[in-house]
């Protein structure tokens, strides 16, 4: 369908010209897709780094040999760093919410741009500067710190305990905070687009499910990026003007008595992780939305329990507030307070489980087209379930007590927030390609890519489960003990490591695929998907204003698919009222 | 001063989908709309949306001092090494109290003043509430001095640290609503107005009076545990 002949009725709206020069167009823009695309970029630098980091670590753990290591235990441990805060900051936080939500929220509501543009181009230059000055921690004397991207003092917190810990250090919290900054400001902006841009009919419970969960970890992102910027703070005070928050008195470094008193380690936990486990549903929140919306598409069938979907959201991020104190169990904290902290956890197993039985319920007798798109929503799933699943006995406090930093929590956290956003943000890119760039990716590559990245990662991580139950500690380098005991922890470590060879590599295949597509790719019309969201009324790629001049007015829900009675089996979010026969309305 | 730079409200465009297949279905998403102000584009920005944002702005305010008087209640309950000195709070900081909540009571009869059109006394109020604000700086500086004079530096002791870090911060983003103030002032001879209300004028009153209420947030946690 074409919005053009739908639209011309509407009325005109006034928008000022695009600008023409390169550097106005292409790199200071505030076009929001042209931010959206910077951000998407950046995360594509940045996973390629970060992943590069994981395999050099993975080929030390394969060919571990005391007397030839391929990493000193330092620098072991700096790489281990950089992969994590790289992965988690740079990727997991910039492409779906910088990614995909600057490119298509104010899009799929209807909206010419962001409400601040230029405030949308200073978030993410700040994050570029931001990405730069993490990267410096490589270049510093020292090199990059190695206190993991929990960066807990008082190992960060004190300047001259080992190489990285200077420098590097500093440049890491530095580049942390100028990311919270980034991430405020970000936020804020997404939050008032939702509410007050959108589109004349696009109600709020019209919106599509990703621009849900845009708004929600926006909202996230608003209450728990600050609260990192001040442990940050502390934590820099702690460094470099000599106070004591959280070192505590009697550190002896060296042969000398630290000059610190009375600091408390554990409040930086706190702080961290009030924001880190928030943090976790920013990584994933925005993939719940993508998948729903790619799922519902191919499945050919309204979503079901759209309002339940809308509620379990909110109550994901809702209840992610109060669950922090499960990453301290550890810290001592009382039996009863742990207990508290442990059913919180528990409790968001129930908007979890409605959104994964939602998802198969949306499936159950659909209409399947199983392109590169919707195969990575259904490993999307699977990996949602399988690491999932874990955190249940994670979220138990006199489990977790046992499992605290083995390989059965990175197995966890890697399913279920680092894999599972990885296969939304891939799920998303085959599905909005030919939107973003008016072209197809080659589908035959995307299914390869898929197979490879879906049978490459589970091969990695489901082992990981097994040797965390053994007790294999997370962050060693080097555990001569650890291999002598158990004779298949070697042969376990090269498994993954071939696994994750697989895994990695596959993704070149995404990244070749996704620039030879952007050139050479078949043309792409309007509506490939014929899916029913705004972005679909518009011309591939949208033009400056999004929708060439003229505001689309909605008059249905997100997901009309399958109408009984209706023309077609879909029904645009602007097509007029009577689209849909009567009965048939409100069907979800 | 003339009044002829109060502007009427800028005509909007006919209602969009007015009449159009849109209008048996509106949404609050159309509905409301004040008149628009110019975006980064000069593409259209309904007006509420600043207000939303500065709401929206102030909650990651909120939750900088709130962490930090987490902090700092967290602190001071760690008794067992009684290495906690409370700071002798000096007596300027209630003459700083007074001078910031004031400017604000200020700026407040300003705002009053520019809805009754009265540009004279708007900007003779917000002089007064920008020159109070200013006051409340230079006393802040003036505590910061007086306490380094009896001794009191920053990391000496986690009380001191915790009320230097927390004055300062708030100093800070004080001062980030006095350029606001001053911006306001500068401009004040050529305002858009638009049934009275100027949106940076709201604006900067907001984020002014928000001040407040971080710093009496503040004194309060200042006084109470000692």
């Amino acid at each position: 369908m074409s919005v053009a002949h739908e639209v011309d009725e509407e009325h005109e709206v006034h928008v000022h010209q695009e600008p023409t020069q390169f550097i106005w167009k292409y790199v200071f823009s505030t076009d929001h897709k042209v931010i959206g695309k910077q951000y998407y970029m950046l995360a594509v630098v940045a996973v390629v780094i970060g992943l590069t980091l994981s395999l050099m670590f993975r080929w030390h753990l394969a060919t571990y040999d005391p007397q030839h290591m391929f990493l000193s235990p330092d620098t072991y441990l700096q790489v281990l760093t950089m992969h994590g805060t790289i992965l988690v900051f740079m990727v997991l936080t910039t492409a779906p919410l910088g990614g995909f939500g600057n490119y298509f929220l104010p899009i799929q509501i209807g909206a010419v741009d962001m409400a601040f543009p230029r405030l949308n181009m200073l978030s993410f230059w700040l994050t570029l500067l931001s990405f730069i000055t993490l990267l410096a921690a490589f270049f510093v004397p020292g090199g990059a710190p190695v206190s993991g991207w929990t960066g807990y003092p008082p190992l960060s917190a004190i300047n001259s305990t080992t190489e990285g810990m200077g420098w590097g250090q500093t440049l890491w919290v530095g580049s942390i905070a100028i990311f919270c900054l980034a991430s405020l400001v970000g936020a804020i902006n997404f939050i008032v687009t939702t509410l007050d841009l959108r589109a004349r009919g696009m109600t709020l419970l019209r919106m599509p499910l990703p621009c849900w969960a845009w708004f929600v970890t926006a909202v996230l992102a608003l209450l728990s990026f600050a609260v990192l910027f001040a442990g940050g703070l502390l934590l820099i005070l702690d460094r470099h003007l000599g106070t004591s928050f959280y070192i505590p008195a009697g550190v002896i470094f060296g042969a000398k008595e630290l000059n610190h008193k009375g600091g408390s380690p554990l409040l930086y936990q706190h702080l961290f992780w009030f924001f880190g486990h928030p943090e976790v549903y920013i990584a994933i929140l925005p993939g719940m939305g993508i998948v729903s919306h790619i799922l519902a598409t191919f499945s050919r069938k309204p979503i079901f329990g759209y309002k339940a979907m809308v509620y379990a959201i909110i109550a994901i991020g809702g209840i992610g507030f109060f669950v922090w104190g499960h990453h301290m169990f550890q810290s001592g904290m009382s039996p009863y307070v742990a207990v508290a902290f442990s059913l919180l956890t528990m409790t968001i197993g129930v908007p979890s489980a409605i959104k994964t039985f939602n998802w198969l319920g949306t499936l159950w007798m659909g209409n399947i087209t199983c392109n590169s798109a919707m195969l990575f929503a259904l490993g999307f799933v699977s990996l949602f379930v399988s690491g999932g699943i874990s955190g249940i006995f994670l979220g138990q406090n006199a489990v977790d007590i046992y499992f605290h930093d083995t390989y059965f929590v990175v197995a966890h956290f890697h399913l279920i927030m680092g894999v599972a956003a990885m296969f939304s943000i891939a799920a998303g890119t085959y599905f909005w390609f030919p939107k973003m760039y008016g072209r197809f990716m080659n589908e035959s590559l995307g299914k390869v890519h898929f197979w490879l990245t879906f049978v490459g990662v589970y091969s990695v991580f489901i082992p990981m489960h097994l040797m965390g139950l053994w007790g294999h500690p997370r962050r060693y380098s080097g555990m001569e003990n650890a291999f002598l005991s158990n004779p298949f922890i070697p042969a376990m470590h090269n498994m993954v490591t071939a696994a994750a060879f697989v895994a990695v590599l596959a993704q070149l295949i995404f990244i070749c695929n996704f620039f030879y597509s952007m050139f050479k790719g078949p043309v792409a019309p309007e509506n490939p998907w014929n899916c029913t969201s705004l972005e679909w009324i518009t011309t591939s790629p949208p033009k400056f204003d999004n929708f060439g001049g003229v505001e689309p007015v909605v008059n249905h829900d997100p997901y009309e698919y399958s109408v009984p009675g209706a023309s077609k089996d879909y029904i645009m979010q602007t097509d007029p009222p009577e689209a849909a026969p009567a009965h048939a309305v409100g069907h979800d | 001063m003339p009044l002829a730079t109060t502007e009427p409200r800028p005509q909007l465009k006919p209602a969009l989908g007015a009449g159009g297949p849109g209008s048996g279905a509106p949404g609050r998403g159309g509905d409301g709309r004040g008149p628009e102000d110019a975006g980064g584009h000069g593409r259209r920005v309904p007006r509420r949306a600043y207000y939303t944002g500065i709401l929206v702005g102030l909650a990651p305010i909120l939750m900088l001092f709130a962490a930090l008087a987490s902090s700092y209640i967290v602190r001071q309950g760690i008794t067992h090494e009684k290495d906690w000195i409370d700071l002798p709070l000096p007596g300027l900081i209630w003459v700083n109290t007074l001078l910031l909540v004031s400017s604000s009571v200020a700026l407040e009869l300003a705002r009053r003043s520019l809805k009754r059109q009265a540009l004279p006394g708007f900007t003779a109020w917000w002089k007064i509430g920008t020159l109070l604000g200013l006051g409340f700086v230079a006393g802040q500086i003036g505590i910061w001095w007086q306490l380094r004079e009896q001794g009191v530096y920053f990391s000496d002791n986690p009380s001191h640290s915790f009320f230097y870090l927390l004055t300062i911060a708030h100093a800070l983003h004080v001062l980030g609503g006095m350029v606001a103030l001053l911006y306001v002032w500068r401009g004040s001879a050529n305002m858009k107005l638009v049934d009275g209300r100027c949106l940076r004028v709201d604006l900067s009153s907001v984020y002014w009076h928000f001040m407040d209420f971080i710093w009496l947030f503040l004194l309060g946690l200042f006084l109470i545990g000692r």
